[in-house]
Order: C-alpha cells, then structure tokens, then sequence
C-alpha cells in the first residue's frame, strides 16, 4: 500500500506511465481534500452506476404500465409515486439516467474535440485564419444557446439525436476560445519550436503536442458546462424537442407531469430533484477540479 | 486632491480629451461594425436552417397534389431557383425591410405577430431584471464585506441552484405551491379570464395600458399574474448578479485604497458603498446587461409554463407545428435583441470605465 503511494508520489518518474498515473493521483488526492468536490465526484459516480446498474436497481420497468394504479402518491412501494399510466416515476427516473448520460457524453464527445480543434488552429496560425475563425466563433458565441438550440432541433426534427446535434453545435465555440487562449500562450515555446525544426509538419504539431497542453483547462470547461447541458436537454424535453415519449427523459417526465401539477405533485416534481442533483454534482466536480487544474482562472 | 499631479503632468488638457474623444468614436463604431456582423451571421444561420429543413417550403404552399407546372411556377415565384447567395441577399433584403414571412398557423404576417407577443415578454422579462437587480445586488455586497458568513455561504447556495435548476421545474413548483395551495398568486395568462380584452393595447404593456385607462382593478390583477414568472426570472437572474457583485467587491475590498480608508477611520458602511462600491457600478453595468438579455432568452421555457402570450410561447407553439417563418423569425428577433444588449453593455464598459480604455 505505502510502496504504491510511494510509487505514485515519485519526484523522479522513471517512465511515462509512472509520471501520468502520479499526477492523476495528485489531482485525485487534491479533491478528496475539498468536501464539495468530493460529494460532486460522488453524485457523478452514483449517476455512472445507476445508468450501468439501472435494470437491477430499478424495482419496476421504466415503460410498463398499470392503469389500476395511476397517480399514487410516494409510497413505501412506490418511492416517487406513480405517473398517469401508473408507470413507477422511480424506476423512470433511474432509467432516464442513461439517457442523460448519453447525451451529456455525446455533446463532450463532439463539442469539447471540434471546438479544441477550431482553437488550436486559429491559435497556431494565427492571420487570416485566426480572424476567420474566430469573428465564426463569436458569432456563435454571442447568440442565445437554446433558442438556436430550438430553431436546429425545429430543422433538424425532434428526437434525441437531433437534440444532442443541436446542444454540441450551440457549446463548441466557448471551447474554441480557449483552445485558443492556451495554443497563443505556447506556440512559441522552444519545445514547438524544437519539434518544427526536425520537420514536423502543422497538423502533428497541434495534434501532439498542442492539443495534449489545452486538456486540463478543456477538462474544467466541459464538466462545468456539463449542468448547462443538462438543463437545455431537459428544457428541449420538456418542450416536447428533445427525447420522445415513452423515453423516460427527465424533462420529458416534468413535462407529462405539467398537466397534474396543481393535484398530484409528484409527478413533475420528482425528476427535477433528479436534473438538480446531478446539475449540482457537475457544478461541485468543475469548482474543483478547477481550483487543482487551473487555478489561475478561478472566479470567472 | 490627488488629482493635481496628473493634471500637471499632462501636457495639454484638450488634446487629451481629443484622444478620449476619439477612443469614443472609435468604440462606438467598432461597436456598429461588430453588430452589423454579428447580426449578419446570424441571419446566415436561420437562412440556413431554413434551406436545410426537410420539409419543402413549395410543397408547403401548393400542397402535394399540385401538378409540376404549378409546382415549378411557385417555386419560381418564391425566388428558389435563384443561386443560394441571390437567395440569401433577398433573404437579408426582406428582413431589413421588415418582411419576416407569413406565419401558417396564425395566418398573420410574422411581424405583426411579433409585435403583438413582444410587450408581453418584455414586461415580464424587465420585472424579473428589476428583482434580480434590487435583491441581487445587496445580496452581492453583503456576502462580499461579510466573506465566510451564513449569508455568505446562503448566497453560495443560491448562486449554484441558478445554474442547477430548471426554470420550467421551478416555475411549476411555484405554480403547485403558491397557486394552488395558498392562493397568493394569479394562474397561468396575463389577467384573469374576465378581465380579458377589457384594456384595449396601447404600448402592449398590460400594467402601463391599464393605469393609462385608470383601471386599477385590472392593474392589480395584472401584477398578481406577473409576479410570480417575474419572480422565477428575477431568481435565476439574481443568482447570477448576486455572485458576480460578491466577485467584483472581493476584488475591490483587497485593494490598498480600501485598507487605507479604513485605516483614516471612514466608517465601515461608507468604506463600502462608497469606496469599494463605486468602482463596480460600471462592471455591473455589463453584468444587469448580459442578465437581461439571458431573460429574454429564459422567459421562452417559462412562458410556456405559465402560457404567457409573449414572444417564447409563439416561439415553441410555432415550434410544434413546423410553422417556420415564425420560428425563424423569432429566433431572429430574440437573437437580435440579445445581441444588441450584448454588444451595448461591453460597449458601454469600455466607453464608462476609465479602466478599459
């Protein structure tokens, strides 16, 4: 135990694999120390189990109906009440843990990569290309996220893939920016220079030794906007754009439960408690993941 | 006092006032410039959402028993066998001279629509900025002079909640608790059924229309309607403010000027409003700014929760029947607007702040 600390904590790493697994540690150890980042970490976690397990945890299916039971409130059976097809809004909301996870990984998955490299190339080049890309990038960023959002989910057609689409083309322009910011700060360095003068063609450059510096502050960016994600999911959900009934997406459930708001509580309210736990886990990983990785822009 | 020495150092006090003449000039037409650019592209945008839809715009018209003649005689009249740039320059062309389209599912002309729904957004939106204002920034400066504090750690809370919450979620909640169950507010719409239509529109805006009537009764009924998504708006909008106020007053706090007022005996209460406040007003300029355009956009989700006839409901009921000039055009309005609030409050920053110049 104390030898792979030890192990861990090496000043002198003697390979590549030692010095990233330390430093993955060091991050590790660095939340752990802040009680807030750590609970987010948690919920994060508990969100991948629930999403893996949800076929086992779940007492009831997500889609399975009993009509002779719509509408009960909270119950020692029903933990969350049931919806108006008697469907167990628990069972649901663990189920629609999946689906929030999927989006919110697709959208990191297709943004964080397209707006990392949109950056680095605008950065490293810097001229005409630069201006181009970014006077794109601020045109994007300086347009309200859901209503363009809306308007590509209103071309694209409704549907959870088209959702995920029009999130990721709404939130890679912040992720350009920086992308940016950070190729400016090194595209000088003697390394850079170091790798151009053995031949090193631009795209090697950017992609290997660039990009890999623009990771931890693209790490912090993307689990903060993680929330805001969520939140425009669950709105196109709740609109009736994004996931499809009988998906059980949590807007898409607050929605259903519109109708019996003034009446049986539950059925919306429930997974929104769901939507601000995990809104709130992002939130508290982001804050401190950026204190330990990036520590120079905290406040903003 | 202190000023002296700079006065006496510059050298000629016109020319020098020439120069931030100039720097004025020069930011405000960047600013034009930028706007006009910005606006452009979004126009690209919705122009190409609207060719990129599957559903053809023709066959929408003619509908799909129309023989090829007619087909190909309404395609020609509607401009689309013109090359994409030509399309997109007449495009651009109607909606700077105020042709947005007709929308399907009213009937109407977009823009009458438009300017039908808009005042009701607007009010709602300006409500909810005014309580986000009034309660955010004092909120914001407490916590800052008080760091670590319960209310400190409160306005934390807060401030998290307003980027973890659905706006639609707590607007439901709010209509279950204070509708429903205690009866405080109004239901969902503007104005109770019987009150309807009786105020006949003069700016759109139901609570200046009725006072300009001097109907109270529909004046307060109005303000019980509005309080409560104006309160949901001004609580995202406040959690916001207030975190950002905490910021900037952290920064001023830790300043020398400050430790110095303190240490000559300027009382507390002035250190902080005065010395430490006064800095900022310029900064929070920018913040109310980006917060208000962020309502006009928050206020679509809410509004369909309240069926609040504004420009959102038109938005995602246009939305839901595929009616596309009026979704593109209000994408295009609400874009336009926050844009414009964008664009205004980083130019009044940089033209008020002596700092950013």
């Amino acid at each position: 135990m104390t030898s792979t600390r030890d192990w861990l904590l090496e000043d002198s790493p003697t390979s590549l694999w030692q010095a990233n697994a330390g430093r993955a540690y060091r991050v590790f150890m660095a939340l752990l120390r802040n009680p807030l980042s750590a609970l987010g970490g948690v919920i994060i976690l508990v969100l991948i189990l629930t999403a893996i397990f949800a076929p086992w945890i779940a007492p009831f299916s997500a889609t399975g109906q009993n009509l002779k039971a719509r509408l009960l409130p909270p119950s020692g059976v029903n933990l969350m009440g049931t919806d108006e097809l008697g469907r167990d809004i628990f069972s649901r909301v663990i189920y629609g843990s999946q689906i929030t996870l999927t989006i919110v990984g697709l959208v990191a998955l297709i943004s964080a990569p397209l707006g990392l490299l949109v950056g680095a190339v605008a950065g490293y080049f810097g001229g005409w290309t630069d201006r181009l890309l970014m006077g794109f990038t601020d045109i994007f960023l300086s347009m309200p996220k859901l209503i363009l959002a809306l308007a590509f989910v209103a071309a694209l057609g409704p549907g959870i893939n088209n959702a995920i689409i029009a999130i990721a083309i709404t939130s890679w322009p912040a992720y350009a920016r920086i992308a940016r910011a950070e190729t400016l700060t090194i595209r000088n360095a003697e390394f850079i220079q170091a790798v151009q003068l053995q031949g090193a063609n631009p795209l090697r450059v950017i992609v290997q030794h660039i990009l890999p510096l623009c990771t931890s502050s693209m790490i912090v960016r993307v689990t903060l906007d993680m929330a805001g994600v969520i939140l425009t999911a669950a709105g196109l959900g709740f609109i009736g754009l994004g996931a499809q009934p009988p998906l059980p997406e949590w807007g898409a459930m607050i929605s259903r439960g519109r109708t019996f708001i003034l009446d049986q509580w539950w059925v919306a309210t429930m997974p929104g408690f769901a939507i601000i736990i995990v809104s709130l886990g992002f939130c508290f990983l982001g804050d401190g993941l950026r204190d330990v990785l990036d520590p120079k822009s905290e406040g903003k | 006092m202190s000023l002296e020495p700079q006065i006496a150092l510059s050298p000629a006090p016109t020319s020098h006032r020439k120069r931030i003449w100039g720097r004025r000039v020069s930011a405000i037409a960047g600013f034009v410039v930028t706007v006009f650019l910005t606006f452009l592209g979004l126009l690209a945008i919705t122009f190409f959402i609207g060719r990129v839809i599957p559903i053809d715009p023709v066959l929408a018209v003619v509908g799909d028993r129309a023989t090829n003649a007619v087909y190909e005689a309404a395609r020609v009249q509607m401009g689309l066998d013109q090359p994409l740039p030509v399309q997109f320059f007449r495009y651009v062309v109607g909606v700077f001279t105020g042709d947005l389209g007709r929308s399907v599912s009213t009937g109407r002309s977009v823009v009458e629509d438009i300017s039908r729904f808009f005042p009701a957004t607007l009010e709602m939106a300006t409500i909810g900025i005014i309580i986000g204002v009034v309660v955010g920034v004092p909120l914001g400066v407490i916590a800052a002079s008080r760091q670590g504090s319960w209310i400190d750690q409160i306005i934390r809370i807060v401030g998290l909640l307003g980027y973890s919450m659905p706006a639609f979620w707590l607007g439901l909640v709010g209509l279950a608790l204070f509708y429903a169950r205690l009866r405080w507010v109004g239901g969902p719409g503007r104005l109770d059924i019987f009150y309807d239509g009786l105020v006949s529109p003069v700016t759109g805006l139901l609570l200046v229309d009725s006072l300009l009537a001097g109907e109270f009764d529909i004046f307060f009924n109005a303000i019980t309607h509005l309080i409560l998504p104006a309160s949901v708006l001004g609580f995202f909008s406040l959690a916001y403010i207030a975190r950002m106020t905490r910021s900037f007053m952290l920064d001023q706090l830790n300043q020398e000027f400050v430790t110095t007022a303190r240490v000559k005996g300027v009382p507390e209460r002035v250190v902080i409003w005065r010395h430490a406040f006064n800095p900022i007003r310029v900064q929070l300029i920018t913040v109310i700014g980006l917060s208000y355009a962020g309502l006009l956009e928050g206020s679509v989700m809410i509004e369909t929760v309240f069926s609040w006839p504004g420009i959102g409901n038109y938005l995602t009921t246009a939305l839901l029947n595929a009616d596309m000039n009026a979704v593109l055009g209000s994408t295009l309005v609400i874009g336009a607007v926050f844009i414009f609030i964008n664009k205004i409050s980083d130019v009044l920053y940089r033209v008020l702040d002596p700092r950013a110049r």
